[in-house]
């Protein structure tokens, strides 16, 4: 009786142990889904603030978490894929500390403001990620934050001692292998079966997110003469790049190219109006009747004696009207400079006004405002003087927009980028992604998704963070989604895709 | 003889346990053993649930029966297209049940039944990808049920009595896919109510056709069990404006469905006991899950359940092998209240099919032990729930589900 029972629960027990519900074919099981021609063992990503995680003006732990490497890492595990790491920051907060001292804000987040409406403002906090603390081992994760394409080749990029004087880049400080290390140095020596690399985003950003502030570099040969907001020289872009493949590829190692969007898809340069000036009938005529004799007289009498020309004179007209959609009235580098010939005869303007005139004009609809502006135009920097209304009385400085013929140089070199790029990954039988195709896609009409529709829409789009330049963790779920579609066609591999609707958008919170 | 024994326990454990729904039909280690069979079967005390009539033909002056049953139960989710993979790691769920029954005089017995027929216990991996319907539910229902037994002739008895259940719910879910605090923290909201009664009744009829053939039916009424200022905690809320999930209490109603059950059951070669029963469950009462919450600007939670009736086909034997040892088995079939299109993963039931095997060994003239055992068996199933919404938009939450159970029980019966 007793051996009886004994005998029965036993054989329960067993029962137990080994009922786990089995599917027919579990997901987990090797071969489920192929690798097909490629090795995810180890898999390394190369690039900049897109590969890092970066979002809403910080790199801070949950975006990195969401990093579009990190996405694919986890796609990968149940194709062979090896552990992926990430020089992780210390915080959420975002912000860089060089000896204790803050050298890089905190991260976005939308507040509800005193008026009720919400808005991007940064987070409080002191952060605690010093950069002097470096980081022992290498990572996977190779995407350093502010790095140009010619940046990745630079030796000594990452060395702290360089960072307060711009020589180097406080993010790769933190674990650059050496003083001298090259990013793509530190990348190829881990020796990886598979790599992305996606690089030369900052090439033209920086020019672009100011204003065309900087010079277009196309020419010059010498990156280490460039300023930190040029736009640089195709044929460097061309050198560094295709160095950097080799670097990767001298393995054997498969890998996706990845090629350049266009700054017009990105909320920080499509959020702002051109024309948003409400004026009622009197102020417009009281700011037309000021701009006559400029309007009628002055570019006239310019373009007379020849120094500029007569298209210039009419993109330099000022015309108010009593509407919502006035363009705010600008200096921009690029118009011919006045200031001087004004003060002198026939004109003898007094040197403000001439100071005032000397390279103005209205912003006109083929223009590009950046975000910052947003909070720029419109106010009344003097409180004292409530009739200096940027924009109006005061013109918005050249940072703050983007020309149409800045925009041309910042299309042009980033063509010739894409060409470059395009042509590696047929050279070398990579795998090509044309994210500038897929985010022009989001910027007009958005993308279909299990949960609605992912535009670029200025925060509520769900694609970019609240700096309007970088991707949500949704919009880099999409950024991988589109990676491993380009793998699973290049390399007959089977690697399931993730649903972007899991993935977040904008942070919510108040101060 | 030991030999024997096994062969027959094991030979009679065919094929069936667990119920649709979060129905958990273990009322009884006798009556599980002959896969939940007992509406026509004159047996032990356990008939207080299966059929109150029949209390008054049982041979026993005096009958106790005491059990508990252990319900290992597991969940495996996947999803091919994303790889999304998850197994619950539900506790082990003990209900337990006493049933005793005293024979007042030729005409009339009365009884008393504590049982827990409805109850679930599913914890999934926390934020797995199903987390913003379930993260784990913790439902218990006890239903205490005073009866009485009335012969009116040797053909046909009747029985019935009140039920006073009192119930606890606590069930914890991510607030959406993608809400988090500033670390990352998903942002999520245990409900938790306890103490909730309600009252209802059964009734029940028996015929003894002859000697050896009964036929029986019992109606067990629906009861609602109306939770009322529960405590609805939020964790991980950013702090804004935007996401004004301060805790708060609230209202739902969780019903406990009506059920009929029809049966019969037949004694034949001097030890043996077939029987049969038929049950309804009258599911269609379940149609949402709607939570309640009294803060004003936290918008109600509606879950479309939109369950359907359903039937449970169940088949027991019985062999009195000696004095000592009485054999039992079973197999039952138990249709998913269910709907394609609203596979919640909460109770994540597909048909199933049930097999059961049992014993009582008796200590003496008063003394008995009895033990079953209930192996649920659902096919792999691809199903989805189509009424989760995001901003009025639907997002169905599709997947392939496999799910099994395995309840050993144990219990005693004292006589007199």
């Amino acid at each position: 009786m007793k051996n009886i029972l004994k005998y029965t629960f036993a054989v329960l027990a067993v029962g137990f142990v080994s009922c786990e519900p089995e599917f027919d074919s579990p997901v987990t099981d090797d071969g489920f889904y192929s690798s097909g021609s490629a090795d995810f063992s180890k898999y390394v990503s190369v690039g900049n603030s897109l590969t890092a995680g970066y979002a809403d003006g910080a790199l801070y732990i949950t975006g990195q978490n969401n990093s579009y490497p990190n996405i694919m890492a986890q796609q990968f595990s149940f194709v062979g894929g090896g552990d992926f790491t990430q020089p992780l920051m210390n915080d959420n907060l975002g912000g860089l500390l060089l000896g204790g001292s803050q050298i890089a804000e905190n991260r976005f987040v939308l507040a509800v403001g005193p008026n009720g409406n919400p808005g991007p403002v940064r987070l409080d906090g002191m952060p605690t990620t010093d950069v002097s603390n470096k980081l022992s081992g290498s990572f996977n994760n190779m995407g350093v934050p502010g790095a140009k394409s010619f940046h990745l080749v630079a030796p000594g990029y990452g060395n702290v001692a360089g960072v307060p004087t711009g020589a180097a880049n406080p993010y790769f400080a933190r674990f650059a292998s050496s003083e001298s290390a090259t990013v793509i140095g530190d990348a190829a020596a881990q020796n990886a079966t598979f790599f992305t690399l996606w690089i030369g985003n900052n090439d033209i950003l920086s020019y672009a997110t100011s204003g065309g502030a900087g010079v277009d570099q196309t020419g010059n040969l010498d990156p280490t003469s460039y300023g930190s907001n040029d736009i640089t020289d195709p044929n460097v872009f061309a050198a560094v790049y295709s160095q950097q493949v080799d670097a990767l590829t001298a393995n054997g190692a498969k890998g996706v190219l990845v090629n350049i969007p266009e700054v017009t898809s990105i909320p920080y340069f499509t959020t702002v109006p051109t024309n948003a000036i409400p004026l009622d009938a009197a102020t417009a005529a009281q700011l037309n009747a000021q701009f006559a004799a400029y309007n009628n007289q002055i570019l006239p009498g310019l373009v007379g004696i020849g120094l500029i020309s007569a298209e210039e004179a009419a993109l330099r007209k000022i015309n108010f009207s009593a509407s919502l959609n006035n363009f705010p009235i600008m200096t921009d580098d690029d118009l011919t400079d006045i200031t001087t010939v004004l003060q002198g005869p026939p004109f003898n303007l007094p040197a403000q006004l001439a100071t005032l005139l000397g390279q103005l004009r209205q912003v006109n609809a083929n223009d590009l405002i950046v975000l910052p502006a947003s909070s720029v135009l419109g106010s009344t920097p003097d409180p004292n003087n409530p009739q200096g209304v940027i924009g109006v009385s005061i013109p918005l400085t050249d940072q703050y927009v983007l020309a149409a013929s800045e925009q041309a140089r910042v299309t042009a070199a980033s063509t010739a980028y894409n060409a470059t790029i395009q042509a590696l990954a047929g050279a070398k039988n990579l795998a090509f992604v044309d994210a500038k195709a897929a985010l022009s896609r989001v910027a007009n009409g958005g993308i279909v998704y299990d949960g609605g529709l992912l535009t670029s829409q200025f925060v509520t789009g769900g694609a970019f963070s609240l700096d309007g330049v970088h991707p949500t963790p949704r919009g880099y779920a999409y950024t991988a989604n589109l990676i491993i579609q380009a793998i699973n066609d290049t390399y007959d591999a089977t690697i399931p895709k993730v649903h972007i609707g899991n993935y977040g958008t904008v942070t919510v919170t108040n101060n | 003889m030991k030999k024997v024994l096994l062969l027959a326990v094991f030979a009679l454990a065919s094929a069936v346990t667990y119920a649709g729904g979060y129905r958990v039909s273990l009322q009884g280690n006798k009556s599980l053993a002959m896969g939940h069979t007992g509406v026509a079967v004159i047996n032990s005390s356990e008939s207080v649930f299966f059929n109150p009539a029949a209390l008054v033909y049982l041979e026993d002056k005096f009958s106790i029966s005491v059990g508990v049953h252990g319900v290992f139960s597991n969940i495996a989710y996947q999803d091919a297209e994303t790889g999304a993979n998850a197994r619950t790691d539900s506790p082990v769920g003990t209900p337990l049940y006493l049933y005793a029954s005293y024979q007042a005089n030729d005409w009339l017995a009365f009884g008393l039944g504590v049982y827990t027929p409805y109850g679930s216990s599913v914890e999934y991996e926390e934020d797995w990808a199903g987390s913003h319907l379930v993260n784990n539910i913790d439902l218990q229902a006890i239903y205490i049920q005073p009866t009485i037994s009335f012969k009116i002739n040797d053909k046909l008895s009747v029985g019935g009595g009140p039920i006073y259940v009192t119930g606890s719910v606590n069930f914890n879910r991510n607030l959406n896919r993608t809400l988090t605090d500033l670390e990352g923290n998903r942002a999520n909201v245990t409900v938790d109510a306890s103490g909730v009664s309600n009252w209802g009744w059964v009734a029940s009829a028996m015929v003894n056709l002859t000697e050896d053939l009964h036929i029986g039916a019992t109606y067990r009424s629906e009861i609602i069990l109306d939770a009322e200022d529960g405590d609805a905690d939020f964790e991980n809320v950013p702090n804004s404006p935007l996401t004004p999930f301060a805790d708060t209490t609230f209202n739902a109603s969780l019903p406990l469905p009506a059920e009929m059950t029809v049966g019969m059951s037949y004694d034949f070669c001097e030890n043996w006991t077939f029987a049969f029963d038929f049950n309804r469950t009258f599911w269609d009462v379940y149609e949402s899950l709607d939570l309640d919450f009294a803060n004003s600007e936290i918008p109600d939670s509606k879950n479309a359940r939109n369950y359907k009736n359903s039937s449970i086909y169940r088949f027991g034997m019985q062999y009195e092998a000696t004095k000592m040892f009485t054999l039992r088995a079973g197999y039952y079939f138990d249709e998913s209240p269910v709907r394609e299109g609203y596979f919640a993963p909460e109770t994540p039931r597909n048909d199933s099919n049930n097999f059961t095997a049992g014993l009582t060994v008796n200590l003496g003239e008063h003394l008995q032990i009895d033990a079953s055992f209930l192996y649920s068996h659902f096919k792999e199933v691809d199903a989805s729930y189509n009424y989760y919404f995001e901003n009025g938009v639907a997002v169905p939450f599709k997947g392939t589900y496999k799910t099994n159970a395995f309840v050993p029980g144990l219990g005693l019966t004292y006589k007199l």
